[in-house]
């Protein structure tokens, strides 16, 4: 099976993420139930004429994806993969509250269009001229990971060489007010940390990570991409044979990054989860970026910088072991009955 | 109909969010479209609407938009002979 | 070149609630536009669409769901047509070999968030529908459904979303990641679609007329429809009864316009020779188009050129089959699916309903009429917006 890479990549989360990797940066945050992200200047890179309909999950996408494609060296992409879980969550909201507002009268296309899922994708095309393959995953929390399924797959098997892949999900005030009604996201926190969550719900923000794979290594690699798992079932049994599909055992992963999300309902999936791994070094990341649908993006951005560094920054570490080398990382997610595991090796 | 180009000026910029233009940025006879004020077959479809909700000026042929909204003249022109609010 | 076995089909839209009902309604002319009884909408006066003529109510019924089910309409079909897929294919052994469902939708359950949006803003009456607004928690309810346990993914790429399951289902089996999959498409009418279309000034007052010079704009439609696809290990194994097979599949991005299509239909052009290029035969060996045909003037036009460009001013014969069920978005690559599938099973091209017409600018002739013709290859065109531009092959079973 052919090696794929990741060659390239850009965030945009709730810490200053798309300037670089600076975990010194990061500030923790115990009290708020929704964390904002830290925004680039989009202005320098998009034209007034097209920034100015633009969602802001789309002006996060497109910048993500250009810098992502930048420090791979500009190849042009055999396709364009973006995971979404609710897509441009903030037009939906605009369109349907003028709809009602309004009784149907007067409404206007622009935020229509943008509240498609599909925008995202569709404006990098759009942006970069390309004419590839061109594909949207709406699918929860493994939005991001059956994106980067598709493009193993045209890696793998299908004679693809670089692929841009990527996930981007946005916050709106009315689902952030619902979601706290269905314990979604919390109401309250008062100094609650991720690491032993007490009230039901997450802690909500948005955010965006592009990635380039590639069969070809390179100098600037970050890591190899080895796989990508997801289903609507996870036994212990399914776990490790997916490991050992890729030659490995539980004791073989060096770093378990995990998206624990603040909340006590997915806790038990994640504790569970855990124990598996007894010898892994715990890490995790929604506490730094808060929980949305394609936050393994922020994981995954930041599980390659680890891989490259060969070093585990005390703010990710739910642990205190220690390993002479890390050659193994594996992200799980789990939420509403999806579960996603994203395997890593050190190149 | 001064007044109305005025009028017609701002709601452009607010409702196409045009940030960083000014009235005084578009001459009456400035075309819209293409190479004047750069816009496109999205801002024509916003364009109707604001016809329709601050003028009463229903259209039902986007086609019609093209001429109509060729300038500030042109619109205001045809506004100012059709209009039912 | 790709050849995955379809083994099974369901459907459900405004022209059929089996497969031996939308193969009648396709043979006797019979649409399926109407006055909405269920859609509440402003536009229900001045709009016609392919609507199903179920109640959400009705449709729980008859899937044995409880009153108080969480599940939006666009489930409810999806449930509907998965479970006559499965019972089509007379699969008994679910979850006995490595599966999955690739599902597509546009707007997930937009039907309930729309109806209950204030309702979730003030009071708690509704609030066990929220969470199934997504589009990934429609899947999961369809694959619980029908007690599937395995690879779930959903697609939403506008109105390419179906045809997009349906060829990422045939590279998956192709790569032996599978050895069954269940892929297709659902999605229920909204007012948020509606309008949303109804601003980009492309709903007909009338009843769609595609491939025609005088055409308005398109019909809104819903519609659900599952292929499913099995490996050839599978398929000798079992004995399967083979329906047809798919054969290639393109996708490509027109990058040119967020909704419309370039005039010359690039990206159109692009997805049909990838199709092609992946079936491994020329387009001399097509014998049926079943065209995008939306009726939009962008649409028909750019699908037009881009046709006569791919078949060197010589394609095959062609139509639309959205007179008959409106355009159905996210499930429309499926429901055409299942059209190009009846068409190459019984030997006949479905009649474009509604035309009358020729366009000055393209020399496209869609069939009228009913017509029989021995037939290999179909191909299967969704073009959507964002520039997304799919198409699939499917070929008849030896």
């Amino acid at each position: 099976m052919k090696k794929v890479f990741i060659n390239g990549l850009s965030a945009i989360g709730a810490q200053p993420v798309f300037e670089g990797f600076a975990p010194e940066k990061f500030v923790l945050n115990n009290e708020e139930t929704a964390f904002c992200p830290v925004q680039p200047s989009y202005k320098e890179m998009i034209a007034p004429g097209a920034i100015r309909r633009m969602a802001k999950g789309v002006k996060m996408g497109i910048y993500t994806a250009h810098h992502a494609l930048k420090e791979a060296n500009n190849p042009v992409p055999d396709a364009i993969i973006v995971g979404t879980g609710i897509g441009c969550i903030e037009d939906s909201e605009k369109f349907l509250n003028a709809i009602i507002d309004n009784q149907e009268e007067f409404l206007t296309p622009t935020s229509f269009i943008q509240s498609t899922h599909n925008t995202v994708a569709g404006q990098i095309a759009l942006e970069m001229g390309c004419k590839a393959y061109n594909f949207t995953y709406v699918n929860g929390i493994v939005s991001l990971e059956t994106s980067i399924q598709d493009a193993l797959l045209q890696l793998q098997f299908e004679n693809k060489k670089s692929i841009l892949v990527g996930g981007v999900d946005e916050t709106a005030p009315t689902t952030v007010h619902i979601y706290k009604k269905v314990d979604r996201i919390k109401e309250y926190r008062d100094d609650e940390d991720f690491m032993h969550p007490t009230s039901k719900g997450t802690v909500y923000s948005e955010g965006a990570a592009f990635f380039v794979l590639e069969t070809e290594k390179k100098e600037n690699s970050y890591a190899e991409l080895t796989a990508v798992y997801s289903s609507n079932a996870l036994s212990k049994e399914a776990v490790e044979q997916f490991l050992e599909q890729h030659q490995l055992s539980f004791s073989d992963i060096d770093v378990l990054f995990t998206g624990n999300d603040g909340s006590t309902q997915n806790e038990s999936a994640y504790l569970a989860f855990e124990a598996y791994f007894p010898e892994s070094i715990r890490a995790m990341s929604k506490h730094l970026s808060g929980h949305y649908h394609t936050a393994s993006g922020f994981a995954l951005w930041s599980a390659c910088h680890i891989l490259k560094n060969q070093e585990i920054p005390a703010v990710y570490r739910r642990n205190q072991l220690q390993k002479s080398k890390l050659g193994t990382i594996l992200i799980y997610n789990y939420d509403q009955g999806n579960h996603g595991l994203i395997l890593l090796k050190a190149c | 109909m001064s007044d109305l180009k005025e009028e017609l000026k701002s709601k452009i910029i607010s409702v196409l969010n045009l940030e960083d233009v000014t009235t005084a940025d578009i001459a009456d006879a400035d075309p819209l479209f293409g190479d004047g004020l750069g816009l496109d077959s999205i801002d024509a479809l916003e364009l109707i609407v604001l016809l329709d909700k601050d003028y009463g000026i229903k259209l039902t042929d986007p086609k019609q938009g093209k001429a109509i909204f060729e300038s500030i003249n042109t619109m205001a022109e045809y506004i100012t002979a059709n209009r039912t609010k | 070149m790709a050849k995955v076995a379809v083994t099974g089909m369901g459907i459900i839209s405004s022209i059929g609630k089996t497969i031996e009902e939308t193969f009648h309604s396709l043979v006797t002319e019979t649409h399926g536009i109407s006055k909405t009884d269920f859609l509440d909408t402003k536009l229900k006066d001045s709009r016609l669409f392919g609507e199903i003529k179920l109640s959400n109510d009705q449709l729980a019924e008859v899937l044995g769901l409880p009153a108080d089910h969480p599940y939006p309409r666009t489930a409810l079909l999806g449930c509907y047509a998965l479970r006559e897929a499965v019972k089509n294919a007379g699969i008994t052994d679910l979850n006995s070999c490595r599966e999955g469902f690739i599902n597509a939708t546009s707007v997930g359950g937009m039907d309930t968030t729309e109806q209950y949006w204030t309702s979730y803003k003030e009071s708690t009456e509704h609030l066990r529908f929220v969470m199934n607004h997504e589009s990934g928690n429609i899947t999961n309810i369809i694959a619980d459904f029908i007690g599937l346990k395995g690879f779930t993914t959903t697609i939403s790429t506008a109105c390419s979303s179906a045809a997009n399951a349906i060829m990422l289902g045939a590279r998956m089996i192709e790569a032996g990641q599978v050895d069954r999959i269940f892929v297709g498409g659902t999605d229920a009418l909204s007012k948020f679609t509606v309008n949303g279309f109804n601003t980009l000034m492309i709903l007909t007052d009338g009843y769609n007329q595609p491939f025609d010079q005088n055409r308005k704009g398109l019909n809104l439609g819903e519609a659900a429809a599952y292929l499913v696809l099995e490996s050839d290990a599978l398929v000798k194994k079992h004995y399967r009864k083979v329906l047809a097979y798919i054969t290639g599949f393109g996708n490509a991005n027109d990058a040119y316009h967020q909704t419309a299509s370039s005039e010359t239909g690039e990206g159109n052009f692009l997805a049909m020779s990838k199709a092609l290029e992946e079936a491994q035969i020329s387009p001399e060996a097509i014998d049926y188009i079943n065209a995008h045909g939306t009726a939009t003037p962008n649409n028909d036009l750019s699908e037009g050129r881009s046709v006569l460009r791919v078949f060197s001013n010589n394609p095959p014969e062609i139509s639309s089959t959205k007179p008959f069920t409106g355009h159905t978005l996210a499930a429309a690559g499926g429901i055409e699916a299942v059209f190009s599938i009846l068409a190459l099973q019984n030997q006949v091209i479905f009649p474009n309903l509604n035309f009358v017409t020729p366009m000055e600018d393209v020399a496209i002739r869609p069939e009228t009429t009913l017509k029989k013709k021995d037939m290999k290859h179909v191909l299967s065109n969704s073009f959507g917006f964002g520039g997304n531009c799919s198409s699939l092959i499917i070929s008849k079973a030896e």
